[in-house]
């Protein structure tokens, strides 16, 4: 792997072998010592033009725990325009020798514009790009289903015959494209939820069913819920009436939770809304991965830091 | 200055030579010698008469970091354009007789090509209130097509008084048909990519709803529209139902969106970013067909060019367009001729005679008929090249061409009577200059 | 390309037997004692020799597997390596003595990679070493407590370790 900017990418050997990496990488964690040697002398920027605490923190503890230096570089509110940013951002980077860049943008495919530029020569992560993908995220996603359904003995196992429901904001969610493509891939079935509002205008390529009910969906009986967060500022650009209708129509609440089976998981890559697309019952009960997704972010980031930058340069 | 042109091959197929006099066709027939002429050797070279582009960005004045009447003029000459039409999105805008009389007279001055200014519809393109119209039109820029382009003038009691006012000028409305509403923050083409890409879409009906008000309010008030850049099947349909119904419509549509797809933005290069945005295959397919079947009235380049960094950053932060001058008849050459849908007079229909019609321009109704004025442009059919900015003359390099091979190659390029392109190669200004002055008289 | 078989199969098993009554009698009896295979057919040979070492002395064959990948000194020069399993038996390393179990024996690179991630997972009162095959040629300042056999080679010369249990032939052999 010379870069990671879509889970689309990827084939389903590499994304379990990222994942059986992963499985290694979280073993670290049980240690005394959680440590390994592996990067030492490696450069990791995160250079994130929006900010994100979880995801940063997540990237600088894994490129830690692979013994990688890591630098933060918060390119948000420069001063410098933004469209000379990233260019000049990515020069300088090249310039103090970067081996890899974890970057979160606004804006869709400047992670592959970085990559491709010829601006510098480092590993290109996708943190988050605008509403295109978050192909950790996903990533973290496929790797807690996977540990939730094998346990120990999840290494080299796929998600063949899940069935996974994706509810909310798809049309500007990168995470739920990230794992369209990826769930698709490890052999999931995909089936989306949203108004029609908030479903892209033309989804006939994606490999998914998509539907507005979400109790059709809820009484499909599926194995996954992952529900999406809901930004309050769509409802001003008509999206949706108002966060009342909003949550009795596709929020998930304590009377749909109670329908699903006691070992449906329930996904949300956070921060939740409480109360809105997500009731506090849900995001607390046996069935939320929430806590287990986060602590999973680190591993499954580890193994694709470990991934990009070691070994020789692919040709 | 008098040039003799040997066996040159007209758009209707015909063999011919070409005496050059004095600023017109002296004499046309096989076999012509004149002792004194400069003599060009045209045999296998096609022809064409001056290429017109109803739709150019000369970007002066306020924007010459990304091109200037003189750059822009070479562009076009090198692309075999010898009269262009230049946007009013100037700064200021070109919305007063004082800013278009300037363009046409640095258009003068530069010699390259004919420059004719388009006057803004609204004050600094702000869709508020009309622009001064009448002065733009009586001043000596001529000016006769009206245009925000770059914005829509998208208020509909603005658009019927400026469809009614500038008929009292003979003028023409060259819209930019784009609901702003319904394209906030547009990226690309809306569909099946765009969801995939996490691109916000410029959905069709934007562009459709808008020509199918303006028509409807041409018709309710008898005056001539003009569409500008057509970019979608719909739109296609739209116009080709105004003509039936008998209403005073034109419609252009751009060498790139007859050539490129969508599918080109999967790269996130934004050289592939223009508004309208580049299509699906089917609509540059609905986009040929109507060209062909004369729905679509003439082929405008929408040069756009940009300075570098206004295309070197993520796809949402780069500026929409491409240059497009130099590649246009190479493009038109690649998708409308070689399919067989267009041949070398309709082509000089599309991108002459008809756009000249269209903005009132004098001189371009009887190409190559003895006495008329000598502009033409003589092209290799039979080449092929690898474009490259080696190729580029204006200040922009933002082609969606760059390292495409594409067909032909403009050899020689004559305006009012004088070369502005010699074997294939621009002449320099200090020389384009004296003709052009030499011309005046 | 020619290949000579060194060891067969009888070979092998009775050098596994030495081995592990050696290591039985340097650490005075099967206490403490923690038998780890480095991944491919270290772990392997691991096995075999906590079998041996159970059927001598019940409770002294404790096997575990320590992968180095991750600390290894060769990892930018080589296509990307994926990591195997790391085992640990249970009551962890601290206290105990090691015995570490490798095919063969080279530059000791892989052995001070072993050393070293061992290291994170606890501190052993000692640490031993069993090879089946020493070929000689050492880089670093290591040697083996216990060799099957010592193959003197030279360095273009490749030796083969093939076990039953991964590659389904049991046999070594010096490939020139």
């Amino acid at each position: 792997m010379r870069h990671l900017l879509s889970t689309r990418d990827l084939s389903r050997d590499e994304a379990i072998q990222i994942l059986d990496v992963a499985e290694d990488m979280a073993d670290v964690a049980n240690r005394e010592v959680k440590k390994l040697p592996t990067l030492r002398g490696k450069t990791v920027i995160n250079l994130f033009f929006e900010d994100s605490t979880r995801t940063r923190t997540s990237f600088e503890l894994a490129a830690k725990r692979l013994s990688a230096d890591l630098v933060n570089f918060s390119a948000k509110g420069s001063s410098v325009s933004k469209g000379e940013s990233l260019k000049d951002t990515a020069q300088t980077l090249a310039a103090v020798g970067a081996d890899a860049v974890v970057i979160r943008h606004a804006s869709s495919g400047a992670p592959q514009t970085l990559a491709t530029s010829g601006w510098i020569d480092a590993a290109v992560l996708n943190a988050g790009d605008g509403t295109h993908e978050h192909p950790t995220q996903a990533l973290l996603d496929a790797f807690t289903m996977r540990r939730r359904l094998h346990g120990a003995a999840s290494r080299g196992k796929s998600l063949d015959g899940l069935t996974v429901t994706i509810v909310g904001d798809i049309l500007h969610s990168r995470v739920a494209r990230s794992n369209v493509w990826l769930l698709d891939t490890l052999g999931a079935t995909v089936r989306l939820v949203a108004p029609a509002t908030l479903l892209p205008a033309d989804i006939s390529t994606w490999p998914v069913t998509a539907g507005f009910d979400l109790d059709d969906a809820v009484d499909a009986d599926p194995d996954v819920v992952m529900m999406l967060r809901i930004q309050a500022e769509r409802m001003h650009a008509a999206f949706f009436p108002n966060a009342r209708e909003y949550s009795r129509q596709w929020g998930l609440g304590d009377e749909r939770l109670a329908r699903l089976r006691p070992d449906t998981m329930v996904m949300h890559p956070g921060p939740m809304n409480r109360g809105l697309e997500i009731s506090a019952n849900a995001a607390d009960s046996s069935r939320s991965t929430v806590l287990e997704q986060v602590a999973n972010g680190v591993s499954v980031r580890m193994a694709v830091l470990y991934l990009l930058l070691s070994g020789s340069a692919e040709l | 200055m008098t040039y003799l042109i040997t066996g040159a091959t007209l758009p209707d197929g015909t063999t011919t030579d070409l005496l050059v006099d004095n600023g017109v066709i002296a004499e046309t027939g096989s076999s012509l010698s004149q002792s004194g002429a400069t003599v060009i050797d045209a045999a296998g070279l096609t022809a064409l008469p001056g290429l017109v582009d109803l739709h150019t960005h000369l970007r002066e004045p306020g924007f010459e970091q990304s091109e200037t009447v003189l750059t822009g003029s070479r562009a076009a000459a090198i692309g075999g354009f010898t009269s262009v039409f230049a946007m009013a999105n100037t700064s200021p805008v070109s919305d007063t007789a004082g800013v278009v009389e300037q363009v046409a007279s640095l258009g003068v001055r530069a010699g390259y090509v004919t420059v004719r200014p388009i006057g803004a519809v609204t004050m600094g393109l702000k869709g508020e209130q009309l622009s001064e119209i009448g002065a733009m039109a009586q001043s000596r820029a001529q000016v006769r097509v009206f245009s925000d382009d770059g914005s829509c003038v998208h208020d509909s009691l603005l658009m019927r008084r400026a469809l009614e006012y500038v008929k009292t000028f003979d003028g023409v409305i060259a819209q930019h048909a784009q609901d702003p509403r319904l394209t906030l923050g547009a990226q690309m083409n809306e569909g099946a990519l765009s969801g995939e890409l996490g691109l916000a879409g410029w959905p069709a009906v934007a562009e459709e709803s808008i020509i199918a008000r303006d028509v409807l309010l041409a018709q309710h008030v008898g005056a001539r529209l003009h569409v500008c850049h057509v970019s979608t099947a719909g739109s296609v349909d739209v116009i080709r139902w105004a003509k039936a119904r008998g209403i005073a419509v034109t419609a252009e549509v751009t060498p790139h969106h007859l050539l490129l797809t969508e599918d080109l933005v999967r790269t996130y290069d934004s050289r592939y970013k223009v508004n309208p945005p580049l299509r699906r295959t089917e609509d540059v397919m609905a986009l040929r067909e109507g060209l062909a079947d004369g729905t679509i009235d003439i082929i405008a380049t929408d040069h756009a060019p940009h300075p570098v960094e206004a295309k070197e950053c993520a796809w949402d932060e780069a500026a929409n367009g491409m240059v497009g001058l130099e590649s246009a008849l190479s493009v038109v050459h690649a998708s409308v001729v070689a399919s067989g849908q267009l041949d070398w007079s309709d082509v000089a229909r599309v991108l002459s005679s008809k756009p000249a019609e269209i903005g009132r321009l004098s001189g371009y109704d009887a190409a190559f008929v003895v006495g008329s004025p000598a502009n033409f442009t003589l092209y290799d059919a039979s080449a092929s090249r690898v474009f490259g900015t080696e190729h580029l003359h204006g200040k922009g390099v933002n082609s969606p061409y760059l390292e495409r091979t594409l067909p032909g190659r403009v050899m020689a390029t004559i305006h009012n009577g004088y070369a502005t392109v010699l074997d294939g190669e621009l002449l320099d200004a200090p020389t384009v200059a004296e003709s052009a002055r030499v011309h005046r008289g | 390309m020619t290949a000579r078989t060194v060891l067969q199969p009888a070979d092998i098993t009775r050098a596994l037997t030495r081995i592990s009554h050696e290591i039985l009698e340097s650490n005075r009896g099967g206490e403490n004692l923690i038998i780890l295979g480095i991944p491919t057919r270290g772990v392997a040979l691991a096995h075999r020799i906590g079998a041996i070492l159970e059927s001598i002395e019940p409770g002294s064959g404790r096997v575990g597997e320590l992968d180095v990948t991750m600390y290894r000194d060769d990892l930018a020069g080589q296509p990307t390596r994926a990591p195997a399993r790391t085992h640990i038996p249970a009551g962890g390393i601290d206290g105990t003595t090691v015995v570490l179990v490798d095919d063969v024996l080279y530059s000791g690179r892989t052995i001070r990679a072993a050393l070293d991630a061992l290291g994170d997972h606890g501190r052993p009162r000692a640490v031993r070493l069993a090879v089946l095959v020493d070929r000689g040629h050492r880089e670093l300042p290591i040697r083996a407590d216990f060799v099957g056999k010592n193959l003197p080679t030279s360095a273009d010369e490749r030796i083969r370790v093939r076990l039953t249990e991964i590659d389904g032939i049991e046999e070594v052999t010096i490939e020139s």
